[in-house]
């Protein structure tokens, strides 16, 4: 999610004030404080409640700060070592890259599919729309508990099946990564449809028109003309949905608490077992945390160069 | 960083919130043979439309269907939600909270993004553009990243297992996309407008009460959705910062529910409290449609 509202304020932000004072009749001395207050409110929030939490995640990263006792003093870098020393660091590194490449392929794929097949305005394409849709107005949890049910060996509807087949959704780590997905897909596919057809419309009809009376096939409007030109709404929502994927938290903890066999942790939720259940090491948590911010970062800067990189040739 | 995400389309908070159907008109194709040609197609998507309400359908339906293991074992009835409504403290008891928080959570959210998006659509002060990016940077930094300091934070000042500190918690985290969205809302309003009411003797107080609210009250809606829907379901806040359970919002509480008895899943109630927790999400939703395309179509999400 995060990331991409950024590149949006830079252009926003550059072109406003600078029109500004040309438009505007001089006001009086009381003007900038004025603006001031008015933005105070926003001020408080952003330093009190995002920019101490945020230095305060450094300080804990840095100090020895069990839940309970709190701060201990400084013993950098001793979090660190024992952050990467945890014995699920590695595996939920690896299972989180690994749900994130998929999630990401698989929500890209069918946000634009499902774009395509809605694009055009007609009562049927309407309905469809919301129906794509209403599952994005569910939360995450929600939708989670949802499928907890839909895929019991119990209560769900395929028990019979699966009973006979000897199969279950979240016996088997595969299984339970695939059945994670699909509950992802079926909550978040509306919305990246959503944002591929604001892409799509972007687009202006006269380049369809041109192709098409220059013969070009339905594939090569396609690959020649749409992806090239969704280039920027398929870098957001690339990165968007990188960001999401590898924060993941709320769909394993509900559905699968991390097993069978602790095959399905993500980093947030060994962040959240290292804060909370258990070792209740603030210190750790906040080491890892700190890992997270700076791969996070580093990921989105890899994704943006290459994006951008595609976007000259 | 700029060029690349460049929007395809500026398209203004104001404009009307239809785009995404008022696109490209699709060729009629009533004659029988345009129907033939068309007969994958309407498979294919009514199968997706099948797939997408299918899990919605059966968890309303089977809520109230009997079930072994659940309140509700012989004939159709309400049993799950009575089970559901005398969990722990009462769901009512779960309910009020989550109203609460949410309510409190649009409500500051409307007030903040109000003030901000005026004052960073019509003034210039100084740290005007560092506050901007500020927040915006909230998106950028993990959930679990700053929960936990918070966690600290809000045990420091007093605010610890408090719905109120979940509120101000949520309602920081929407503040990117609301800032965002009600300044360009502001934007999207004619100078002129302000201007004249100024010459008319208001200042801009008044200004922005009896002149601008009403401009931008369609941004307004989309913000208090956005909002609503965010602290209504949100899981992840409640979970670090409540622990007393007299105090839990209602995903949490559902997501409890579970494995309650002996570590035997009443799935019946579960689905009760998934009804009960969509249930207002979804009646929203299509009720407000428009403006939560809008949300997309503002550039909010498009960088």
């Amino acid at each position: 999610m995060s990331t991409t509202v950024t590149p949006a304020s830079a252009p926003v932000a550059a072109t406003r004030p600078g029109r500004a004072p040309t438009r505007r009749r001089p006001r009086r001395s009381g003007s900038a404080l004025t603006g001031w207050l008015f933005a105070l409110p926003t001020a408080l929030f952003v330093v009190l409640l995002f920019l101490v939490p945020l230095v305060l995640v450094f300080q804990m990263a840095a100090s020895d700060w069990p839940l309970l006792g709190g701060n201990q003093g400084i013993n950098f870098p001793e979090n660190f070592p024992e952050a990467l020393d945890n014995r699920f660091f590695l595996d939920s590194v690896i299972f989180t890259l690994k749900y994130t490449v998929l999630a990401t392929v698989l929500l890209i794929g069918l946000g634009l599919g499902l774009a395509l097949l809605v694009q055009e305005s007609s009562r049927w394409k309407g309905f469809l729309r919301t129906a794509f849709l209403v599952p994005s107005a569910l939360g995450l949890a929600s939708a989670s508990l949802l499928f907890y049910v839909l895929y019991s060996p119990i209560a769900g509807p395929f028990a019979e099946l699966t009973k006979s087949w000897g199969f279950t959704f979240l016996g088997t780590p595969d299984a339970a990564l695939w059945s994670t997905l699909f509950l992802i897909v079926w909550r978040f596919a509306g919305f990246y449809m959503l944002l591929m057809l604001v892409g799509l419309q972007g687009i202006p009809e006269e380049v369809y028109e041109a192709a098409r009376i220059d013969g070009g096939s339905r594939w090569q409007i396609f690959r020649d003309i749409t992806v090239p030109l969704l280039k920027p709404t398929l870098a957001l929502t690339t990165v968007m949905c990188v960001t999401g994927s590898l924060l993941a938290f709320e769909q394993f903890y509900i559905l699968t608490k991390g097993g069978p066999d602790n095959s399905t942790i993500t980093v947030v939720q060994l962040i959240y077992n290292v804060a909370f259940q258990g070792p209740n090491n603030l210190g750790v948590a906040g080491a890892l945390s700190v890992i997270v911010l700076a791969a996070l970062v580093i990921i989105n800067i890899v994704q943006i160069r290459a994006f951008s990189k595609k976007a000259e040739d | 960083m700029t060029a690349l995400i460049e929007p395809p389309t500026t398209v203004a908070a104001d404009r009307p919130a239809e785009p995404p159907r008022g696109g490209r008109k699709a060729p009629r194709t009533t004659s029988l043979g345009g129907i033939a040609i068309q007969m994958p197609f309407w498979v294919l998507t009514a199968a997706l439309a099948v797939i997408f309400l299918y899990p919605l359908v059966w968890t309303a339906i089977s809520s109230v269907a009997p079930l072994a293991g659940t309140n509700q074992t012989d004939g159709w009835g309400l049993g799950n939600y009575i089970t559901l409504a005398n969990y722990q403290d009462g769901i009512l008891q779960y309910i009020g909270n989550s109203v609460f928080v949410s309510l409190l959570t649009v409500v500051l959210t409307l007030v903040i993004s109000l003030l901000g998006g005026y004052a960073f659509a019509r003034f210039n002060f100084r740290g005007k553009n560092a506050l901007f990016l500020a927040t915006i940077a909230i998106l950028m930094v993990p959930y679990a990243t700053l929960l936990i300091p918070l966690y600290v934070l809000l045990n420091m000042v007093g605010l610890s297992n408090s719905l109120v500190g979940v509120a101000l918690v949520l309602t920081m985290f929407q503040l990117p996309f609301s800032t965002f969205m009600m300044r360009i809302a502001f934007e999207s309003i004619p100078r002129e407008l302000d201007e004249a009411a100024m010459v008319d003797g208001c200042n801009s107080w008044t200004v922005l009460w009896k002149v601008l609210v009403p401009a931008v009250k369609p941004g307004l809606i989309t913000v208090g959705l956005f909002a609503f829907l965010a602290a209504w379901n949100d899981f992840m806040a409640p979970l670090i910062l409540i622990n007393d359970s007299t105090k839990m919002t209602l995903p949490l509480a559902v997501s409890n529910l579970r494995g309650q008895v002996q570590g035997v899943v009443d799935y019946g109630a579960t689905e009760a409290g998934v009804v009960v927790l969509a249930l207002p999400c979804i009646l929203l939703f299509l009720i407000l449609q428009r403006h939560y395309v809008r949300g997309f179509m503002s550039g909010a999400f498009k960088g």
